[in-house]
């Protein structure tokens, strides 16, 4: 019974991912790839990782999906001179064999992997008492691979810089995307005020159980961004202007402090982003909400988009 | 067979019957107003009947409340996003 649903869900993300790439339309291939997002979601719970399901909810098909289908509107205009403009065949022919190339080579090195693969459970599961931290994927996260998060923390501070740079030269550094006119008495109105204060419930819980339970700084900190974001788009709230001070400082102050903490390291115990004996815990609780505040702000102005109206 | 496995049987098989019932109505009704009005059966009506099916089975009285909020969720979710689509279908948004 189980078996034939898991075939099933295999055969639905294959199918869905064939209609996401042959899709002709912009909209329908995004609105195909959050639907295969939610099934990968699936795909986790049903091989127990529970931390990755709600990563890929939350950022793969929530946040990307997003992300996309504000990407899928603003080239609605242009789509159709862009699709008259076919490559010829041989550029195609060219594209499709680089394509099948690099699936063939992928499914080589998955084949070729050892049976059992080899894997670094066992030594999580016989140091995590060091950690202090009952998650074991938290442990790896913040501790035996602090530098992967450290870096994570960075890159989306730079993917926000990316979008920023997109802003037209009179709007540099004032509030990002369009003035919302809403309804005030519409229905996303009222959801923009019934769902905020469930949804900041949730993404602190969620946040809150992170060193001992599935959950973490980045998925909470998605929830918290959408109940931002919800409000913005409701008209209920504006985006702020993205040249204020306090908005830059609450940016960088949680990779500042992981950095702190890892320089710390580097003084007090033997290597940067080793923990002291007996302060891991602490350590990777500082790390952590100082990064929830910055994640929530930068990831909700990531999804803002660049600056374009002037700070008035 | 107890009683309580008898009325999960019957509440998650008509959930499904709901859920069945949507779909094709989904896919085989003629415009995106009635579409999304079978959309709500599925939502609404389908997933209401499979978390009372459930409920007799949950440990606690959280994990009960937890399957009913997310019912709830999923209602206050359905209902404001089907009256957004139909906006935009009235508008003549995205091609029915």
């Amino acid at each position: 019974m189980m078996a034939a649903l898991n075939v099933g869900i295999a055969l639905l993300i294959l199918a869905l991912a064939v209609w996401t790439v042959v899709a002709r339309d912009t909209f329908a291939a995004v609105v195909g790839f959050v639907a295969y997002g939610l099934l990968l979601t699936l795909v986790w719970v049903q091989l127990a990782g529970i931390d990755v399901a709600l990563t890929e909810a939350a950022l793969g098909g929530g946040l990307t999906g997003a992300l996309l289908i504000g990407a899928a509107a603003r080239l609605r205009r242009t789509e159709g001179a862009a699709r008259a403009e076919t490559p010829g065949f041989p550029t195609r022919l060219v594209a499709a064999l680089a394509a099948v190339v690099v699936t063939a080579a992928l499914a080589v090195a998955v084949l070729a992997l050892p049976d059992p693969a080899p894997t670094l459970t066992h030594e999580t599961a016989a140091n995590i008492e060091t950690t202090g931290v009952g998650n074991p994927i938290t442990a790896v996260l913040l501790a035996f691979r602090a530098m992967d998060t450290l870096l994570e923390a960075i890159v989306v501070l730079f993917a926000l810089v990316g979008v920023w740079s997109l802003a037209p030269d009179r709007a540099w550094g004032g509030r990002p995307g369009r003035l919302q006119r809403v309804d005030p008495n519409g229905i996303l109105a009222y959801l923009a005020r019934v769902l905020p204060p469930i949804g900041i419930v949730v993404g602190i819980y969620i946040f809150w159980i992170g060193a001992d339970l599935p959950g973490g700084k980045f998925q909470g900190a998605t929830i918290l961004a959408a109940m931002w974001l919800l409000a913005v788009m409701a008209g209920l709230a504006d985006a702020p202007p993205v040249g204020r001070t306090w908005l830059r400082l609450a940016l960088v102050a949680g990779p500042v402090v992981f950095i702190a903490v890892g320089a710390l390291g580097a003084v007090v115990a033997d290597a940067f982003l080793a923990y002291p004996d007996g302060l891991a815990k602490p350590l990777i609780k500082v790390i952590e909400w100082a990064l929830l505040p910055s994640l929530t702000v930068t990831l909700a102005l990531i999804l803002a988009g660049a600056p374009e109206r002037e700070a008035k | 067979m107890s009683l309580a496995d008898l009325f999960t049987v019957v509440a998650v098989s008509a959930g499904a019957v709901f859920f069945l019932a949507g779909t094709v109505g989904l896919l085989r009704f003629p415009d995106a107003l009635t579409r999304l009005h079978a959309l709500t059966k599925a939502d609404n009506l389908g997933l209401g009947l499979v978390v009372l099916g459930l409920l007799p089975r949950v440990d606690g009285v959280l994990g009960g409340l937890t399957l009913v909020a997310i019912w709830l969720l999923a209602l206050l979710a359905g209902a404001a996003v089907s009256q957004l689509i139909a906006r935009a279908a009235r508008r003549g948004g995205p091609p029915a």
